[in-house]
This record gives C-alpha cells, sequence and structure tokens, in this order.
C-alpha cells in the first residue's frame, strides 16, 4: 500500500485554478520527485498536502487514512517540510536553539536538551551554532538548521520544496548529500519540488512532470537519465536542462 | 575574555549570553546617534526626578511661605524659579510636578500598548470577519477628537488625573493597532509562520511568540513619538481644569493658574511651560533615535 496517496486533486485560490487533477502515489522510503517551472503549481501540491493550501477537491491519504483539515497534531509529527528559502523560512529574532527546542515545547518532549543537541550534530551544525541568531548564519548554515527543525519531530515523511535553488552552486551539493544521508540513515520518504532535473535526477527513483496544474507524465529515474520521455513538453524540458546549445549555421 | 569580548562573541554560550549580546549590540547602535543619547538623558533625568522629588525639592510643593511677604517672588537665590500666587515655590512644584506626568506617560503607555498591538495583530492575523470587526471598532474610536471624548469622559467621571489617564488610554490606541494590523499582514505569510503552523502550533502561540515580537519594535517607537502629545493633552486637561485638581502640583494646571499674571509675573507660566517643552523634545529625540535602531525599514 502507498505511503501518500493523492487522488485527483484540485487546489483553487478564488478564481485562479493553481491545481488541476493531479494524482500520485510514493511508497515508503521512496524519493519521489516533482518537476516543472513557476507557476505549474508544483509548490502547491506541496502545501495542499501539509494543510497550507486549501484543497477544494480530490483526496489526500497517508496510510489508507484522508487527511482532515484542519491536520491533527499527530499529522504533524508524521509529516514536515523544509522551504525553498532559508532567509525567510527562520524567525529573525529567534536563536536556533528557540527554533529547534519550540516544536519540541508544542508536542510535549521532556528531553528537549539532548534532542537538540542531537538534532545540531545530524545535520553537521556543532554545539556552536546553537544560540546564534539567523543573521549569524551563511545560507546554507541556515538551510541545515532548517532541516534539523523539519527532523526534529522525528517525522516519516520530509516534504522539500525547492531546498536548494535559494542557494550558492557549491553549498547545494552539500545540502542535497545530507538530505541523502539522513533519508538512507532513517528510511525517509521524501516528496522533492524543484526546477532542477539534475537535482530531481540525482535525488529521486521517480518524478512527475507538471504544467499548468496537471500532470504532464511519470517517469522512472532511468528514464530520465535515457531520455526516455513520451511527452513533448518533457522533452523540451530535458533538452533545456542540457544547457544552452548554438543552433547549427 | 573582557566583557565585551563575551558580549560580541559569534558564538555564544547560553540563552543569556545570546539574548544579553543582541542587547548590547542594538545600544551600541543607539549610542551612536547623539540626539538619542540626549533625549534618553532628559527621559532618565525625569525619571530620577521623580522618584527623588521629595529629597532634592527645598519647599514644600503644597503648603506656601508667608502670604504676605512672599507671593509671585521674581527668580532669585532663595526660589530659583519663583514663587506663585500662593507663595508656593515653583521649582518644587515642578520637580513634583514630574512625578504625575511620568505616571500619566507610563500608565498610558501600559494601558494603551497591549490592547493596541493584541487588536491589531489578531485582527491581522486572522484576517476575514475578525479582522472587519475589530478594525472598524478601531476606526470608531479612532473617530472620536481626543481631547473632546477625554472631556466627556472626565465630565461623566468626574475630574481627576486617573480619569484623565484611562481617558487618554483610551483615544490613543487606535494608531497602535492600525500600525500592528499593518506590520501583521506583511508577517503573516512568511514562511517562518507557516513552518511553525506546520509544528502544530495554535494562533495564540503564534501571533504571540512569533508575530508581536516583529511588530514590537515599531510600537514602541511610535508611542515614544506619542509620548509628547501625551504630555501635552495631560497639560491640556490640567490647563481646562479637568486633569489633576489643585493642589496638585500638575504642569498643565500650574500655567493654567499662571495664566492671570502673565504680563506682569512671567515666570509662573513660563517655568512649567518650559519642563513640558524639555520632557516633550526629550521623548521625541529618544522616539527617533529608538526608530533609527529597531526600524528595519528606516534604516539606510
Amino acid at each position: 500500500m502507498p505511503l501518500i496517496d493523492i487522488t485527483d486533486l484540485h487546489v483553487r485560490f478564488g478564481p485562479v485554478h493553481a491545481v488541476r487533477g493531479v494524482s500520485l502515489s510514493v511508497t515508503e522510503g521512496e524519493a519521489f520527485g516533482i518537476v516543472g517551472e513557476s507557476g505549474s503549481g508544483k509548490s502547491t501540491v506541496l502545501r495542499a498536502i501539509c494543510g497550507l493550501a486549501p484543497t477544494s477537491a480530490g483526496s489526500i491519504r497517508i496510510d489508507g487514512q484522508t487527511l482532515t483539515a484542519p491536520r491533527r497534531p499527530a499529522f504533524y509529527r508524521r509529516a514536515q517540510m523544509v522551504f525553498q528559502d532559508p532567509y525567510a523560512s527562520l524567525h529573525p529574532r529567534h536563536t536556533v536553539d528557540k527554533v529547534l527546542s519550540e516544536p519540541l515545547a508544542i508536542h510535549g518532549f521532556s528531553d528537549r536538551e539532548a534532542r537538540v543537541e542531537r538534532a545540531l550534530n545530524d545535520v553537521g551544525l556543532g554545539h556552536g551554532f546553537r544560540f546564534r541568531f539567523p543573521h549569524q548564519l551563511s545560507g546554507g548554515q541556515r538551510q541545515r538548521v532548517a532541516v534539523a527543525r523539519a527532523l526534529i519531530l522525528e517525522p516519516e515523511i520530509l516534504l522539500l520544496d525547492e531546498p536548494t535553488s535559494a542557494l550558492d552552486a557549491s553549498i547545494q551539493a552539500e545540502v542535497l548529500n545530507l538530505l541523502d544521508r539522513l533519508r538512507s540513515e532513517r528510511g525517509l520518504t521524501y516528496i522533492l519540488v524543484s526546477h532542477d532535473l539534475a537535482v530531481v535526477s540525482h535525488m529521486c527513483e521517480r518524478l512527475m512532470v507538471m504544467q499548468h496544474g496537471q500532470a504532464v507524465e511519470e517517469l522512472a529515474r532511468a528514464d530520465l537519465q535515457a531520455h526516455r520521455a513520451s511527452q513533448d513538453y518533457t522533452r523540451n524540458l530535458l533538452a533545456a536542462s542540457e544547457g544552452f546549445s548554438r543552433a547549427a549555421p | 575574555m573582557s566583557t565585551r569580548e563575551w558580549l560580541l562573541t559569534e558564538q555564544p554560550a547560553s540563552r543569556r549570553q545570546a539574548r544579553l549580546g543582541q542587547s548590547y549590540r542594538t545600544w551600541l547602535a543607539f549610542r551612536r546617534n547623539r540626539l538619542a543619547m540626549i533625549g534618553l538623558g532628559i527621559v532618565l533625568a525625569l525619571v530620577a526626578v521623580a522618584l527623588l522629588a521629595p529629597f532634592i525639592s527645598p519647599y514644600n510643593p503644597i503648603v506656601g511661605g508667608d502670604l504676605r511677604t512672599e507671593r509671585l517672588l521674581s527668580p532669585s537665590w532663595q526660589h530659583l524659579l519663583g514663587t506663585d500666587d500662593q507663595a508656593r515655590d515653583i521649582l518644587s512644584r515642578i520637580l513634583h510636578g514630574s512625578r504625575i506626568t511620568l505616571l500619566v506617560v507610563a500608565l498610558v503607555a501600559v494601558i494603551a500598548t497591549p490592547i493596541g498591538l493584541l487588536v491589531g495583530t489578531t485582527a491581522g492575523y486572522y484576517g476575514g470577519w475578525v479582522d472587519t470587526v475589530l478594525m472598524r471598532l478601531t476606526d470608531i474610536f479612532l473617530a472620536f477628537p481626543r481631547l473632546i471624548l477625554a472631556l466627556a469622559f472626565v465630565a461623566a467621571l468626574g475630574p481627576g488625573i486617573e480619569n484623565a489617564i484611562i481617558a487618554i488610554a483610551i483615544t490613543s490606541w487606535p494608531p497602535y493597532a492600525r500600525l500592528a494590523r499593518a506590520e501583521t499582514l506583511t508577517i503573516r505569510n512568511a514562511d517562518h509562520i507557516d513552518a511553525i503552523r506546520l509544528q502544530g502550533a495554535h494562533s495564540a502561540r503564534i501571533i504571540w511568540g512569533h508575530v508581536v515580537p516583529l511588530c514590537l519594535s515599531s510600537v514602541i517607537v511610535r508611542v515614544t513619538l506619542d509620548m509628547a502629545g501625551i504630555i501635552l493633552t495631560a497639560a491640556g486637561l490640567g490647563f481646562l481644569g479637568l486633569g489633576a485638581q489643585p493642589p496638585q502640583p500638575e504642569w498643565g494646571a500650574m500655567i493654567a493658574g499662571g495664566r492671570r499674571f502673565i504680563l506682569d509675573h512671567w515666570w509662573v507660566a513660563t517655568m512649567p511651560g518650559l519642563a513640558i517643552f524639555v520632557v516633550s523634545l526629550g521623548f521625541n529625540f529618544l522616539g527617533d533615535g529608538l526608530r533609527d535602531v529597531l526600524d528595519p525599514k528606516a534604516q539606510k
């Protein structure tokens, strides 16, 4: 049975029909990618899963159970999200310590000190970072804090909304390797949204291509690497990801 | 390691060190602004004078001297700022009056700021009908002319400094609510608010722990800049005979008392007027300095 099962999801923001009938299913321990251009509705699918965007039709099931709106507290301990921009996703007046211990306080954990220290070590930040403010951290360090925050409640599912697109190329690999390592260590299930095909083919076993709020096609990693796409749009996307090539004279 | 290094370290070792370091950085930025330091000095002097009034004033502020020989004396070494028509030393009355001024300012700030913050952040965070109801309520309060509402209030409850404070407080929170709501609208959809929502936090925790701290600095700046207006309103009520009652040494009431002799005995009305002027100016300088330090939008 798939861990995450979405059937015919529609999301409307007033007159805007952002997601039009997307279905996907992700099994446990899998990394699933969603690729598409800006405005294709790929981030909205993620936000709908965690309840930040309203579901106007269709259903989202986790372990066969349809999610309620608003989500139950137990949901937040199973699924967490990492946001795109680490400069916007950390509260500017809260120390790393506060950022990490607040979810523990909300869910009533008792051994907070030890968990905060462990979470920092897990993402490769030492004790020295614990009492810093976000403005004392670099972009990559901030994104590590955001990953630590998402993992501190020990969820099984991590929703990644373009986790590297706001970072320098040199730091992108660092964060991607961290995410890869954490997945293999903990058996996490990922849904990764990106416009970068290289990132998705590095991270994900399967992916879905989206355009105008609809799914264009689903591919396995091998298909992507062998350029076996059935739809024109996907082929264009693949060609575009090869980079600029001068037309023959 | 010196205290300064301990405060400014990039790797604080405890919650307290991180917080103190942050405050110290704010203080360093504040200290560079000379006018703000003058303002801070004036405000601190006001607090010190209010605390020490009974020990530093040379005469009794309520009971005057000999009515036959000591009325309306011009400033001299005996009476530095002269005496009024009841033969009371004006310096002593001004020193004691600082207590009333400080009481007004502190109480209005303590009453109006939380109301404004709470109403504004709640309206901005929830939006929809909560926003509509709360902001229309704010509009209603905002539509009352402040002095007239204070007059009506004092007329209903009877004159006295307490009623004047309540009247000023209930007419001064609406601008703070507006400001807090505007700030909240820009913060509400930030990723870090979504993130804490995804941690399962309740609205009260989000508003209090995440939205209010970000609104607080601009509201504090606004409150400080409004202090001068509050002092002037309190003095105005006193001048009209609706604030502090005689023989309390309230600065506005003292000006009203000196009005009759303003041509022959100028110091009776001028000295408390100068006190109001200096303190209002001090709060304005302080507010401007705080804005430069606390309000990120005002930074160059």
